[in-house]
């Protein structure tokens, strides 16, 4: 278990936060950049001392500030893995592992490692000969090779290529998945904080302005910011190239979609919340719009002149429309609506 | 291929100029003085007593300049504090003092008659006129140099590095001898460079504050002076060697630069 709560001033930004994450639980901080996500990390860490606060991990203390207690960060076990990834430039990939290991095997233990994110034919090479990729599975392992407590990431796939992310982000859900320290990831991304944690809080000028999973997120929008932040909904599926030109998506837990963008296999689906439309449910389809879902209305949220309604079809989705239109219908949790969108507002992502 | 425009020629001819007036006295040393003349002059004693001191002052300054230096120049890179400004300022100002001034300056200070004079005379050292006032002299002159090139090597160092170095389990003083300075080191040998390029050279602060007693405190420069009215021939001789330990250090020094981009260091 790892909890912190931290008050301080950072430059211009106010930071007051207050969060724990569960043993072997991926909390993910999404949020704008100047936001202070890193800042979090940097407490935990012990990088940065705040005013006010605690951070425990485990049974431990690492800090209080009202009984005067600061662990060094040297004597914090976090593996921290830096947005940059800091991997040593004068050291090999396998003696940038081994740095925090002590004892006359820390060859083989380094190696070990490295085996264990594929890179043990690398592990000569210097971090300026290794590709972002490789770079990112370094730092992991030289992170992990502490056996730490408490796993601190740093937007770990922004510094990455968009063709070495969809691998990366795989990866690293595996190693998040397998052990049983609490990880805090941040990340400006919404979309990777879902895909990467537990649960995401919402983070913007220095305050976790919501926690949740993410399509607890993407329905109930506590904030216009959030609304905003959480951007696409996204469904999961398999796509197959359909007669009529465009790609058919079978929908995990049922329901077909179609798009025009070309996938086959298991994709993403994505559709933004304004783009989707509802009426009530058994009216016969008219208009354009080719994808429709029957779903129940599970939450009414009021964002800002808009409503946000969090829908449970086959899966969690959530569409946005104005309060106007939300009073029209007469919208309430329970309510039964069919939930419909354009083939052409509907982005595919290949995820395998 | 297209012929070069006027531009370009203009750039060329000033690359020519100034090719041929830093290179043309230097080659002119060499080509005053037969490589026999040269040995020969080399073989006597007061020639190889200069040389052997020059080498042994500077090895000692360098030796102080790198060990109070480093860890200096890393504290003004690293750390923010009031005042900060006016420290470097102070670190720098010998860099501008004309040598003659310098030795003027040490002679106040440290100098039988100054305002420390008593206080290095009741610890028993002895500095006007012996070996170890020429090592104050040229310490004094080229230690600006390293401390300047240090800092700037030290400020490149990305400061997330030592971060990772703390969160892998290592204490400040870990993460600075294992990885602050070896990322630093091209950055560092070059001021290690111009620091010994200024020592060897030492002259006029030598001088004044040391003396010219051959054996005690004529270095290289010295001696050479000393010859040029006499005997012009081995003042050239003992010239080409000191441009010959100059150039060879340069040339090492590029060697440090040249292997550590190869190995995969790049001050990032």
């Amino acid at each position: 278990m790892l909890s912190v709560e931290a008050s301080t001033a950072v430059g211009q930004l106010r930071l007051e936060v207050a969060l724990e994450v569960a043993p072997g639980e991926c909390l993910a901080l999404a949020g704008p950049s100047g936001a202070g996500k890193t800042s979090v990390l940097r407490v935990v860490a012990g990088l940065l001392r705040p005013d006010h606060g605690t951070v425990r991990a485990g049974g431990a203390i690492w800090l209080d500030t009202t009984r005067d207690i600061e662990l060094p960060a040297e004597r914090r076990r976090c593996g921290y893995v830096f947005q940059d990834f800091a991997l040593f430039p004068h050291l090999s990939a396998w003696q940038n592992v081994a740095y925090p290991i002590r004892g006359r095997d820390r060859r083989e233990r380094a190696l070990e490692l490295l085996d264990r994110f594929g890179l043990r034919d690398r592990s000569e090479a210097r971090p300026a000969s290794l590709s972002g990729g490789e770079r990112q599975r370094v730092a992991l392992a030289r992170a992990l090779a502490r056996s730490p407590e408490v796993l601190l990431l740093d937007e770990p796939l922004s510094a990455l290529d968009a063709r070495t992310r969809g691998g990366a982000a795989r990866e690293l859900a595996a190693v998040l998945s397998a052990g049983d320290a609490p990880a805090l990831l941040v990340t400006h991304d919404f979309t990777e904080a879902a895909q990467l944690g537990d649960r995401v809080g919402v983070i913007d000028a220095g305050r976790v302005v919501q926690q949740g999973t993410p399509s607890e997120l993407a329905a109930a929008p506590r904030s216009p910011f959030v609304a905003d932040f959480t951007g696409a909904v996204v469904l999961t599926g398999t796509a197959r190239p359909g007669a009529d030109g465009l790609t058919h998506v079978e929908l995990d837990g049922g329901g077909e979609v179609v798009s025009p963008d070309a996938a086959d296999g298991a994709v993403a689906v994505s559709v933004y919340p304004w783009e989707i439309a509802i009426e009530p449910a058994g009216e016969p389809p008219h208009g354009s719009a080719q994808n429709r879902l029957a779903a129940e209305v599970t939450s009414v949220t009021t964002v800002g002149n808009r409503v946000r309604l969090g829908l449970v079809g086959p899966q969690p989705l959530a569409a946005e429309i104005t309060r106007t239109a939300a009073d029209q219908l007469g919208l309430r949790p329970g309510a039964k609506v069919t939930a419909s969108w354009k083939a052409a507002a509907t982005r595919l992502v290949s995820t395998s | 291929m297209s012929r070069p425009g006027w531009f370009t020629i203009l750039l060329g001819a000033c690359l020519t100029v100034a090719l041929a007036f830093l290179t043309v006295p230097v080659a002119a040393i060499f080509a005053n003085s037969s490589p026999g003349q040269l040995l020969s002059s080399l073989g006597d004693r007061q020639s190889l007593d200069a040389l052997w001191l020059s080498l042994r002052t500077t090895a000692t300054s360098m030796a102080i300049i790198l060990a109070v230096g480093t860890p200096a120049a890393y504290l003004l890179a690293a750390r923010s504090f009031r005042g900060k400004a006016l420290v470097v300022t102070l670190l720098e100002l010998p860099l501008v003092l004309p040598p003659a001034v310098a030795g003027i300056a040490l002679l106040a200070a440290v100098g039988p008659k100054g305002i420390l004079g008593g206080a290095v005379d009741a610890a028993g050292i002895e500095l006007s006129l012996t070996t170890a006032g020429v090592v104050v002299a040229i310490t004094f002159v080229s230690a600006p140099f390293y401390l300047r090139q240090a800092m700037a090597a030290f400020a490149a160092v990305d400061r997330s590095l030592l971060d990772a170095s703390r969160t892998l389990g290592a204490s400040e003083a870990r993460g600075f001898t294992r990885v602050v300075i070896p990322v630093a080191l091209p950055g560092l040998a070059s001021g290690v460079a111009l620091a010994l390029g200024r020592a060897l050279g030492e002259f006029g602060a030598t001088l004044m504050f040391a003396g010219s007693f051959q054996g005690i405190t004529q270095t290289v420069p010295l001696a050479i002076y000393d010859r040029f009215s006499t005997d012009f021939d081995s003042a050239l001789a003992l010239s080409a060697v000191l441009v010959a330990v100059s150039g060879a250090i340069l040339l090492s020094v590029k060697f440090v630069d040249r292997g550590a981009a190869l190995r995969g260091w790049q001050p990032e």
